[in-house]
């Protein structure tokens, strides 16, 4: 079970990597499912069965299908990769990679030297005590989210609305 | 029954939030950025997780299942924004898109 862990930390740690470096977004987005995948197996492990299989269904169904969908309607062509290639060049990333690296460092060093003895033996937190907790006493936070998503539905419906067309499309003026 | 440092857990997801991190500051394209942004997310509810797993409790999954709701929001309206900003500025470079006035 151990191994599996560090296995499955492996997977996901490289496919992260591969997400934030491939020029090519589809790629990319293939990477970060595999990367969910593997953050799910680790839920698993770690004892929460309900959180791994809320990984796979909204993280890697729902909203990884959401962003595909949008780029298809985007209709992005062979030059956004070569636009890509030009933006990500080693003058760009190299000062943010070495910053990234000292704060995980700091944080590398908290977490060692801190007092962290964990008990060893993992137990299982089944969905049942998950939801006892969410509808007992976090049932205020749980119509929070409620108002929350009901937010994001209007913003989203708001921005994403296009203006009306008023002449055909066949009859208005080409202007590029 | 199976043995997983705590520590090592919590590393994980150090390394996942310091990658997601890096994507947002060395990307130009907003949707990477979304993306990255998402991985920052999911590693914050790596790290609930494994403190919900240390004291075998539910609590870390709760926090979890807020979280996702929270990034399924943010996206939604994250992928609405890029729409309009792709529809008025023909261009997905966040770097076009520093002017109130669209």
């Amino acid at each position: 079970m151990q191994l599996t862990f560090y296995i499955s930390a492996f997977v996901a740690i490289i496919s992260t990597i591969m997400v934030i470096t491939r020029f090519n977004i589809i790629h990319s987005l293939l990477y970060l499912v595999v990367s969910f995948l593997a953050l799910a197996t680790v839920f698993f492990i770690l004892g929460a069965p309900f959180a791994a299989a809320l990984e796979i269904i909204i993280y890697a169904g729902a909203i990884v299908v959401l962003i595909i969908f949008v780029i298809m309607m985007l209709n992005l062509k062979g030059e956004a990769i070569e636009q890509e290639k030009q933006w990500l060049t080693p003058a760009v990333w190299v000062g943010p990679a070495i910053l990234s690296f000292i704060l995980f460092a700091e944080l590398v060093y908290v977490l060692v030297t801190g007092s962290n003895n964990g008990s060893p033996v993992v137990q299982q937190v089944d969905s049942k005590a998950v939801g006892k907790a969410l509808y007992g006493q976090y049932i205020l936070a749980v119509e929070l989210s409620g108002m929350l998503l009901m937010a994001g539905i209007v913003g989203a419906y708001h921005l994403g609305r296009q203006k009306k067309k008023v002449t055909h499309r066949f009859l208005e003026q080409v202007e590029e | 029954m199976n043995e997983v440092q705590t520590m090592h857990g919590l590393l994980l997801a150090g390394i996942l939030f310091m990658l997601g991190l890096i994507g947002v500051l060395i990307r130009r394209n907003i949707i990477y950025m979304l993306v990255s942004v998402e991985i920052m997310l999911n590693s914050a509810g790596l790290a609930f997780i494994v403190g919900g797993s240390k004291w075998a409790q539910a609590d870390g999954q709760v926090m979890f299942i807020f979280i996702l709701t929270m990034a399924a929001a943010e996206v939604s309206v994250g992928l609405a924004l890029i729409l309009q900003i792709h529809h008025q500025l023909k261009t997905l470079d966040s770097d076009a898109a520093n002017e109130m006035k669209g």
